[in-house]
């Protein structure tokens, strides 16, 4: 029973991962990506892990990916362009991920971890509960507990100031600077507060 | 399953999120898949607090979490800055940094 | 206070003299800065007096004091100690250099009046009595060279005293590379003592060096020669010196000071300084007496010719040295000090004499064109006399017993030494025509236009300056006697010096007269007791038949000088046309500079412009250059890595962690 659900989770959170890779619009890649995600959180119930997987699907696929469909209608999304300029890189790439997991693969199983092999030690029924893992955050990881709070904070205030409405002068001289590039992305400014002044395209 | 499976999985996904980020041009895709690199390590992290017997690997797992929230915000942050002032959104696009 | 307390004071003052006019050049006036240049040598003196007397208080064999003020360098074996040594000789030397530079600065404190450079001047002229006296306190090696050194930087200084003036700068650089020439010899020879004997102290080099030594073994020999370099670029003896003329573009207390009494007489200095080496190697003394020889009378005979009066007085000066260095290097070394002595009273006058001419003359140099001043100025005339007399040698004077002295010790050696005395009766007789040419020529017949204003009027002529060699304009901004030219009967205190000189060149030299007293010889024989050569007398009647012989060969040359210039004054003319190649090969100065031009200095030139162009064009700036192409070239190769692109800098990421990781995994299997 278990190995089905594990085989089931696991096509799924690789089914979802080749797709982000591979799927052009990037639309679908944020919803491979929240297949990917629930995948694991089966993944982590598999792993007596019931907090984390509540997490996983709760900050990840609820919140981020949110975000991520946020931005994606925001931006819009395009196809990329077919060429590579870097020469070799299309070729090197697929073989350095084979490469990287080859060896990532025998460095785990040639260690001698002895556990690798079994199940796991038998484990008290509250073995993935927010009880344990509070306990833990708040008296053993404290520091890191609350810095990683101070983290998002700053990721917050970093965020706001990054995409914050510019002077329109400032977002126009932006957009007229040259750049060595194929196919500038020409897009026009939705709100109507910034297209006051002249020559603006209607969307 | 015994915890091995788990971990080969994870460097399996793990690989696939870098060949991701080599292949792709968009920001956007690039950093969906760092989010799969992220989750690669974050399941390799749960396999082994269950195969050590301790919640500390989970409790390392929410603060990766967190650390990925907070990067996802920054990074969509500045796709977002770059959107609102017409660049193009392809990294192989903005290169102005060169030798 | 001991004597070598005093040897201390004796070299303060000069450098406190020197450093307090430079530093207070501005704010002092001129005749301060003068009268404090001369006090500080006159306190030297002083003091030089007073470390006789405390020497005198000691038994004649214990004159030897040597005082050290700290360690120098102290390193590896090598102990050189900042040390003076007061013996006998030193205290000779110090009394005769302060002495003499005392009336000298007196001299100038008038002459130099007018001139812009007043208080450069006597800072200078202060700096080189300084390093004079290190120079003869020194009491090791290092701090001879230091000494040395110290004078021929001050020699130069004061030679291009007036340094915008062409030919001055010029016969200074040539009187320094050539002063260079000799501290290299000098230098080697310290080091060629110091890996033989170990040490740089007087005491200890002269103690052991017999020990180590045997006679006439080459290192000894070599030693003595590099001496010998060293000495003869200092005193101007054949080859090295054709230095000494061309130094004449200095003012005239310079010339009289430096180029006459004292600088010039270092060399003689150290050959008797350093006697112990020379009687080890009797071979290089002999070279030093030959070549002291030879100059002698080379200089003797170009002065019959010369018509420049200060560069005539200049090869009278290098004869003269001749006879000291023959003297200190065939053993007769009492006799050549007294000789150093006694000519550096009336060199001395001589060139005092001949400032107050040329001065008269405004400037002008040319023997050609001066005659009668013995009618314009006769207390420059009456010292200038003197001082002939005693060059001369005219019996009873002080060149007459010194000169005369020498001789007769080396015609008590006997053997080959017997033609120094027949030589140099030679020499004495040419010396004796040429002085009174001089003398003649400048003092007797009628008053030329210069010598006529000044009796008729006055005062001095005047003359626009310039340059006779050059004929370019003078700047008198740097210094140059001004429009107000000083002589001797308008300047007590020129008249003050002058009349002493004239008084110790007429009877200087009766302190050491054969059988009646010794007084310089009882001072210096115990320095030179460890020597075989001092035990040579010349018995008093050998020594009284020689004055006798000497007595009659000035006079000799002084009635041909008479014919030739007084009597028969059209004479000279003829004799030039008789022997116009002779005189054309005097005249040129036996063409020593035209010789080291062509075998010396070409050279030198050529080496360099190859250096220049071969060396430093090729090999230099290939490196240079090379090492810049590739630098650069690397460069632009590397630079590719920096593409701008993001994916590719990833891809080297995790190529470079899959490569460690694949190292890593094959190193732990």
């Amino acid at each position: 029973m278990e190995a089905v659900l594990f085989f089931a989770a696991a096509i799924g959170a690789l089914g979802g991962a080749i797709g982000v890779v591979a799927l052009r619009n990037p639309f679908y890649g944020v919803l491979a990506l929240i297949v990917h995600l629930f995948s694991l959180a089966v993944l982590f119930l598999l792993l007596s892990s019931a907090f984390v997987a509540a997490a996983q699907v709760v900050v990840y696929a609820g919140a981020v990916m949110v975000l991520y469909a946020f931005v994606v209608a925001y931006v819009g999304g395009e196809t990329e362009p077919i060429g590579d300029p870097i020469p070799g890189q299309k070729f090197l790439a697929p073989l350095l991920g084979a490469a990287l997991f080859i060896e990532l693969s025998i460095a785990v199983l040639g260690s001698s971890l002895q556990a690798l092999d079994t199940h796991g030690p038998d484990v008290h029924a509250g073995f993935g509960d927010p009880a344990g893992i509070g306990r833990l955050l708040l008296e053993r990881f404290l520091l890191p507990f609350e810095a990683s709070s101070i983290l998002l904070l700053l990721a917050a205030v970093g965020a706001v100031v990054l995409a914050a409405r510019r002077e329109p002068s400032e977002e126009a001289a932006g957009g007229s600077s040259e750049h060595s590039s194929e196919a500038p992305a020409e897009r026009s400014e939705d709100p109507p507060a910034a297209s006051f002044h002249a020559g603006g395209v209607p969307s | 399953m015994n915890i091995e499976w788990y971990v080969v999985l994870s460097s399996l996904l793990f690989a696939v999120g870098a060949m991701g980020i080599l292949i792709r041009r968009s920001p956007i895709v690039i950093l969906l898949c760092l989010e799969l690199m992220l989750n690669a390590g974050n399941l390799a992290l749960v396999a082994f607090s269950r195969m050590v017997g301790n919640q500390q690997g989970q409790v390392f797992a929410i603060v990766v979490m967190v650390v990925a929230a907070c990067e996802v915000v920054v990074g969509l942050g500045l796709i977002v800055a770059l959107f609102r002032r017409k660049l193009p959104l392809d990294v192989d696009a903005l290169r102005e940094l060169r030798g | 206070m001991s004597a070598t307390s005093w040897g201390w004071l004796v070299l303060l003052f000069p450098l406190l003299g020197s450093i307090a006019i430079a530093v207070g050049f501005r704010a002092l006036p001129a005749r301060v800065a003068g009268a404090i240049g001369t006090a500080t040598i006159g306190i030297a003196f002083l003091c030089g007096v007073a470390m006789l007397v405390n020497l005198l208080g000691d038994a004649p064999d214990a004159r030897h004091h040597a005082s050290s003020l700290w360690d120098y360098a102290s390193v590896a074996g090598l102990d050189v100690k900042l040390g003076i040594f007061v013996d006998p000789l030193s205290t000779f030397m110090v009394l005769v250099v302060t002495g003499v530079s005392a009336l000298i600065h007196l001299y100038s404190f008038g002459y130099m009046r007018s001139d812009e450079g007043y208080h450069r001047f006597f800072s200078y002229l202060n700096f080189f009595v300084f390093s004079m006296l290190l120079l003869v306190l020194a009491g090791n090696f290092v701090l001879l060279i230091v000494g040395w050194a110290f004078v021929g930087f001050a020699s130069y200084a004061l030679i291009s005293f007036w340094y915008r003036r062409t030919t001055a700068t010029r016969a200074g650089m040539k009187a320094f590379v050539i002063n260079v020439v000799g501290d290299i010899g000098l230098v080697l020879a310290a080091l060629l003592i110091f890996r033989e004997l170990g040490t740089f102290e007087y005491g200890a080099v002269f103690a052991k060096a017999p020990e180590v030594f045997s006679t006439n073994e080459w290192t000894i020999t070599a030693i003595c020669l590099l001496l010998l370099v060293g000495a003869f670029a200092k005193s101007a003896q054949l080859p090295l010196h054709t230095w000494l003329p061309d130094a004449m573009e200095g003012p005239t207390p310079v010339s009289s000071l430096i180029h006459a009494a004292t600088m010039v007489t270092a060399g003689v200095y150290l050959i008797a300084r350093t006697h112990v080496l020379f009687v080890l190697a009797p071979t290089a003394a002999d070279v030093a007496a030959f070549t002291g020889l030879a100059t002698l009378l080379v200089a003797a005979t170009i002065a019959l010719v010369m018509t420049d009066l200060k560069r005539a007085i200049a090869y009278s000066t290098m004869s003269q040295i001749g006879y000291m260095v023959v003297g200190v290097s065939i053993g007769a070394y009492s006799a050549g000090m007294f000789h150093l002595m006694t000519h550096a009273f009336f060199k001395a006058l001589l060139f005092m004499a001949a400032g107050s001419i040329i001065a008269a003359m405004a400037n002008e140099q040319n023997i050609d064109r001066m005659s009668g001043f013995g009618k314009a100025m006769r207390f420059t005339s009456a010292t200038m006399l003197c001082g002939g007399l005693a060059l001369a040698a005219f019996p009873l004077t002080s060149g007459f017993f010194s000169k005369d002295e020498i001789l007769a010790y080396a015609g008590a050696r006997g053997g080959m030494y017997v033609t120094f005395t027949v030589l140099g009766y030679f020499g004495a007789f040419l010396t004796a025509i040429y002085t009174f040419r001089l003398l003649f020529r400048v003092l007797h017949g009628e008053p030329c236009p210069e010598a006529q204003e000044l009796i008729e009027t006055g005062h001095v002529h005047h003359a626009h300056p310039f340059n006779p060699a050059t004929g370019e304009e003078e700047d008198t901004e740097v210094g140059f006697p001004g429009a107000e030219h000083h002589i001797a009967e308008q300047s007590p205190p020129m008249r003050i010096a002058m009349a002493v000189l004239a008084f110790l060149a007429l009877f200087g030299g009766l302190v050491q007269v054969p059988g009646v007293d010794n007084v310089i010889a009882d001072f210096l024989d115990p320095v030179f007791a460890d020597s075989p050569l001092a035990a040579i007398h010349p018995s008093t009647s050998w020594s009284w038949i020689g004055l006798g012989i000497g007595a009659v060969i000035s006079l000799a040359g002084i009635g041909v000088a008479h014919r030739l210039y007084v009597a028969r004054p059209e004479a000279p003319a003829r004799l030039k046309e008789r022997f116009a190649l002779v005189h054309t090969f005097l005249f040129n100065k036996w063409y020593f500079d035209e010789a080291i031009d062509l075998f010396v200095v070409r050279p030198a030139l050529a080496v360099g412009r190859f250096a220049n162009r071969v060396f430093e064009r090729a090999v230099v700036d290939g490196l240079v250059l090379g090492t810049e192409d590739v630098v650069g070239g690397s460069g632009r190769v590397v630079r590719f890595v920096q593409s701008g692109f993001v994916r590719s800098y990833a891809l080297l990421l995790i190529a470079g962690f899959a490569g460690l990781a694949l190292y890593f995994l094959l190193s732990s299997s």
